[in-house]
């Protein structure tokens, strides 16, 4: 055995908290990571919660569990992939030629491990671009400058793109490109109008929820939703047990989606219904219809509770505009489900306490991504409510969330502001700055660029607003301060402010993972587009694209806190996804590998050339803020400091005389909201503070804020908005079975989040995962991203199993390997999104991809007309067999 | 009797995450634990193999999974092939000797299950080592079991360090199999409800004046398997199966007689 002295330390990540034993000797004392494992919790650590239901004692493993991509995290740390130092792309002269038109296209000579790419010092680096910041300042004015992070990039709290990014944009001026909530898009720009609850982004409440399934439900629906695979969000299997138990209950399980997905096969559901892409807002209205007709819903809580029902009742009857009927026959000719299948379905969801896990705070992400996401969420919210949602055992549980753990302790989660403090930006302003910065000796970092009265763009839309140099959209980023706020009007550039010279790119790539992707590439060749920052980890995806890339960290080569599955922010208790609440110190496991540094080093580094390192550190390193963290939560009440940061975590102490809150129950008995604090309604939104957000203040299945917002689009003399109605009912998808393109584009694909990485996490990078079976397949020594195809479709195309294909339509062509399956009919085929690589065969944004960023053929349009939302979960294409060498 | 170690994995509780595939790497590639077994490289072996198989037809299909490390065969053919390379050791692991195994490419074949790799930077082969290291204490760790049990989420890898009579009870009380028991009857790797991957289904739903057909007593004719009952969506499933021929009867009435050589769906039968 080769190893030197092995240290056990604590480190946490996107997919659970871990274990870290490092060879501290190793690499001339930087130390190597050995292995990373799941936490055993101890005799030590505080008493397990313990639910009884049905008779029996339930009592959570005394484990942490992580995902696969937490599981390898060693391979990506360790990698060739990664930048070890900075880099120039050849060509680029901040001060002379910056051959723009070249980016993308690497030039012959440079680093052997970095094509077309010099070494530079951290110097040059540093000053290059702090000058440039500079000088932008001066000669444009302010917005000119714009930052843009990935999603679920690194883990920590203080590390964290709302914390160390935030303070460091806030006081350097620089101002940002604002995400859509890309995993919710239809509870956000849908679900909202028909109940509110924008501190979830219109999200379901998932409070106590699991112990309200145990004791009461008899069935759940999981619909568009696969919990095995999204882990809720963070979470990794904590839930995975919480589900077992259930199914042991006698729980019935239905699966509706058209992939057999990884939680219908761990479970064996009892059916598995596979709707044609993007008609399950029919299907949802054929089950209404069933019940409508045949008097199987809680009519009660419909009068009272419901608004627009007899408006809803005629679109179903056939008494509305169309003239349709929306019978089981109907739903069938539009979904492919056989009539008597929903007639049954209908019925026996009617006859028990049903739970509906719909996607949104059950699996992230599904047909609320899709271009009906915003119809399908709005109707799930329909067939909960017409069952009496938040009664003992009828609600919308997606069953990740709502362990019953201890709800009064205070731990902010990533969103919460960290460093930075941002209340505009970050849920900052909920609670957590207020227990950050005493004002005086430390302070927060607002943002007077990155506010709706100053300029800003959308991230799904970077492309058009450096191609076009103009584009006009609804909504800053996840607008949840109300329901109307996403009603407001920006545009690029806004009055006043000059056009944007520089992109800075922050953590993982983006033509993986946004729609339409080509434009990305070649927006990076554009002459609007002077001068490009990457701040990478790795040498992938786009990365290749900048002009100066700074080399930073993993998180464990720095110093952070967290805790485990909690962003919090729009998703008010994440930390109920977990059994335990377990709070990590996130030890610097090594030092940095070749000279990488953290995102805040890099940040502080270049405030000090800016000449702001003062207000940006206060004179802190990473340790230093992450004990400021420490004594702004609660954790001194459980633990000190010193025994924190040397037993590396801290358990949450259960706390069974908690009250419980079950979602909605409140809701259901006409109550004020009793839910925990973050998850309630601002009290001005509310009469009395009683009801729903909405106007109404009952669950409207017509939309007062959608009827409003038509008004004011007559009144400006548009047109209503037909994408998005204020009743509720299904909208035909443009993307769908029978509208799109069908002849020239037989094919409809799904493009769910992945299975073992997350987002870009896990992928690539020469890591561990590359070689799992149904994430890439080598081809001659290439790992392919995987096309899951029906064995028919794939006859009709001669394509065998583990061939290449060429996946096409009018935005772009991607190169995958063929997986023949039943776990999608003929017509439909199965492709996750969200690939690390991007590797074109020849022009950047103009060939095909080997990498196998399927979102190139996603559309590029938002999901409802006057949103900026994307819709990517499902879109047509041709696929062809294809041999490597061809074009 | 001293304890011997054993893995019993449960294929219906296993759904082809790859953590303990992944957690296999971790522990193995880019450290040494010789004398136990040299590093493993980075990609393209598979110490646990995950085998997937799909049973059925559209939409009445169900997915299996088979994480198949080295079998640890109480009579290994990798050790009759080879005595001088290849040891048992008194806990029921079977280890290559790193060091005198070097350059013997033929030791990768003369495992049926495929279990043995070959290293080609290091010139040797290798596989599962039960993470040997880790149970000796030489782990340099808290860890107390092989990694890829630890890291499963479902339970469906387990490890147990029992007596052989202890574990003989296990056997008899779980059901458990060997995989492939015709290359190896006994050993240290035992499957739970391997017949998901061994066997077939029938499945189908049952119809009647156009809606589903809810509790219909469904049977195999001429088999010992139960009878079932249909559920509220008129289906029924008939599993473990062999290849052959079967008649279904439904409410004392045969309905459809079919000839399986692997899982079928009949599709729905209107009564």
């Amino acid at each position: 055995m080769n190893m030197g002295k092995i240290v056990r330390m604590t480190n946490s990540t996107t997919g659970g908290p871990i274990f870290v034993d490092v060879d501290v000797e190793a690499n001339d004392g930087k130390g190597k990571i050995v292995r990373v494992y799941p936490m055993d919790l101890t005799e030590d650590d505080p008493k397990s919660w313990v639910l009884e239901a049905n008779g029996k004692k339930y009592t959570p493993p005394r484990k942490t569990t992580y995902t696969c991509y937490t599981a390898g995290y060693k391979a990506m740390v360790h990698s060739k992939r990664r930048v070890l130092y900075p880099l120039r792309r050849i060509g680029f002269d901040v001060n002379g030629e910056r051959n723009i038109e070249k980016r993308g296209e690497p030039q012959p000579g440079g680093d052997p491990l970095y094509p077309g790419y010099e070494r530079i010092s951290w110097d040059e680096a540093l000053d290059t671009v702090a000058n440039e910041m500079m000088r932008i300042k001066r000669e444009y004015g302010p917005g000119a400058i714009v930052a843009e992070p990935s999603s679920h990039h690194m883990w920590g709290n203080v590390g964290y793109r709302h914390s160390a990014l935030f303070r460091f944009m806030n006081f350097a001026g620089i101002t940002y490109a604002d995400h859509n909530p890309d995993s919710w898009e239809g509870w956000h720009w849908g679900a909202v109008h028909t109940w509110g609850n924008t501190t979830a982004l219109g999200n379901p409440e998932q409070w106590d929820l699991f112990e309200d399934c145990m004791k009461h439900s008899t069935m759940i629906v999981f619909w568009s939703s696969d919990p095995e695979t999204n882990n809720g969000v963070y979470g990794a299997y904590e839930s995975t047990i919480r589900r077992r138990w259930m199914k042991e209950a006698g729980i019935k399980f239905v699966f509706i989606d058209p992939y057999y997905n990884h939680s219908c096969a761990l479970y064996r559901a009892e059916k598995w219904f596979s709707p044609r892409i993007g008609t399950d807002a029919a299907l949802a209205a054929g089950i209404a219809y069933v019940w409508v007709t045949e008097g199987l819903y809680d009519k009660e809580y419909v009068a009272e509770k419901v608004f627009g029902f007899e408006e809803f009742k005629a679109y179903l009857l056939g008494e509305g505009e169309d003239g349709i009927a929306k019978s089981s026959e109907w739903a069938e000719g539009e979904t492919g489900i056989p009539a008597h299948d929903i007639r049954a379905l209908a019925r026996e969801w009617a006859k028990n306490k049903t739970q509906l896990a719909a996607g949104g705070m059950g699996g992230w992400g599904g047909a609320c991504r899709g271009p009906t996401g915003m119809e399908w969420t709005r109707m799930m919210i329909a067939l909960a409510a017409l069952q009496g949602m938040g009664k003992p055992g009828i609600n919308m549980f997606g069953t990740t969330f709502g362990s019953p753990t201890d709800y009064s302790f205070y731990f902010p989660g990533y969103s919460e502001g960290g460093i930075a403090g941002d209340c505009d930006n970050s849920a900052a302003g909920l609670t957590f700055v207020n227990r950050m910065f005493d004002g005086v000796t430390s302070r927060p970092a607002p943002s007077n660029l990155n506010v709706p009265t100053a300029q800003f763009i959308p991230r799904f839309n970077i492309p058009e607003c450096f191609i076009d140099g103009k584009f006009e959209w609804r909504g800053k980023g996840f607008v949840g301060a109300s329901i109307e706020q996403q009603f407001h009007k920006f545009k690029y550039p806004a009055d006043g402010f000059p056009r944007m010279q520089m992109y800075y790119k922050y953590g993982g790539p983006h033509i993986g993972t946004m729609g339409a992707t080509n434009r990305y590439a070649k927006m990076y060749q554009s002459k609007l587009m002077p001068m490009v920052v990457f701040q990478s980890i790795w040498f992938e995806g786009e990365t290749p694209f900048g002009d100066i890339i700074l080399p930073a960290c993993t998180n464990m080569e720095r110093y952070d806190i967290s805790e485990f599955g909690h962003c919090g922010g729009y998703v008010p208790g994440s930390f109920t996804q977990t059994n335990h609440r377990v709070i990590t110190f996130q030890m610097k496991c090594i030092e940095p590998e070749g000279e990488s540094m953290s995102d805040y080093e890099i940040f502080r580094a270049l405030a000090k050339k800016l000449g702001i390192e003062g207000p940006y550190s206060e004179g802190k390193d990473d340790l230093d803020w992450v004990k400021q963290y420490f004594y702004a939560t609660d954790l001194p009440k459980i633990t000190t400091w010193e025994e924190f940061t040397t037993k590396g975590y801290a358990v949450v102490p259960d706390n069974p005389n908690r009250k419980r809150t079950p979602a909605f129950r409140w809701f259901a008995e006409g109550r004020e909201p009793d839910v925990p604090f973050q998850g309630q309604p601002r009290p001005a939104d509310l009469v009395q503070g009683k009801g729903m957000q909405t106007q109404s203040g009952k669950i409207e299945l017509l939309s007062h804020s959608l009827m409003r917002f038509d008004q004011s689009l007559i009144d400006a003399g548009e047109e209503p908005d037909e994408t998005r109605p204020p009743l509720i009912k299904y909208v035909k998808p443009w993307t769908g079975w029978h509208y799109e393109n069908t002849e020239k584009y037989p094919l409809a694909v799904l493009t769910p989040h992945p299975r073992f990485s997350f987002h870009t996490m896990g992928d690539g990078k020469d890591a561990f995962m590359n070689d799992i079976k149904d994430h890439r397949i080598r081809v001659n020594g290439y790992d392919y991203w995987i096309m899951r195809i029906n064995a028919k479709d794939a006859a009709a195309r001669g394509i065998q199993d583990g061939d290449l294909v060429k996946a096409f339509n009018d935005r772009g062509e991607v190169i995958f390997a063929a997986q023949l399956t039943e776990r999608v009919p003929p017509g439909t085929c199965h492709c996750y999104e969200s690939s690390a690589e991007y590797d074109p065969i020849g022009k950047p944004g103009a060939s095909p991809d080997r990498g196998g960023c399927i979102n190139i053929l996603s559309s590029g349009k938002h999901i409802g007309k006057h949103t900026a939302g994307m819709a990517t979960e499902h879109f047509r294409i041709e696929l062809v067999k294809w041999e490597e060498g061809a074009s | 009797m001293a304890k011997k170690n054993y893995l019993v994995i449960d294929v219906s509780l296993c759904f082809d995450c790859n953590n303990c595939f992944v957690a296999c790497k971790d522990e193995h590639v880019m450290n040494c634990w010789l004398p136990y077994t040299d590093e493993q490289p980075r990609h393209g072996h598979r110490w646990v193999n995950i085998l997937r198989q799909e049973r059925g037809q559209y939409p009445r299909i169900d997915v299996n999974s088979l994480p198949q490390p080295c079998q640890h065969c109480a009579d290994a053919p990798c050790m009759k092939a080879f005595p001088d390379l290849v040891y048992k050791r008194e806990d029921g692991i079977v280890m290559i000797d790193a060091e005198k195994a070097k350059g013997t490419k033929a030791l990768v074949s003369s495992c049926p299950y495929g279990a043995i790799w070959y290293n080609d930077e290091k010139d040797v082969p290798q596989k599962c080592t039960m993470c040997a290291h880790i149970l000796d204490g030489h782990g340099e760790s808290v860890l107390s079991q092989p990694r890829c049990a630890h890291s499963c989420p479902t339970g469906a890898t387990k490890f147990y360090q029992e007596e052989p009579a202890d574990f003989q009870k296990r056997i008899e009380a779980e059901g458990l199999q060997r995989f492939l028991p015709e290359i190896s009857s006994d050993g240290g790797v035992w499957y739970k409800n391997l017949y998901r991957w061994t066997t077939h289904f029938i499945a189908g739903g049952l119809l009647k004046d156009g809606d589903c057909a809810k509790g219909v007593k469904v049977e195999l004719k001429g088999t010992d398997t139960p009878a079932q009952t249909t559920n509220y969506f008129g289906d029924f499933l008939f599993d473990g199966l062999a290849p052959g021929d079967y008649t279904i009867v439904a409410d004392g009435k045969e309905i459809k007689s079919v000839t399986i050589a692997s899982s079928v769906n009949i599709g729905n039968i209107d009564l």
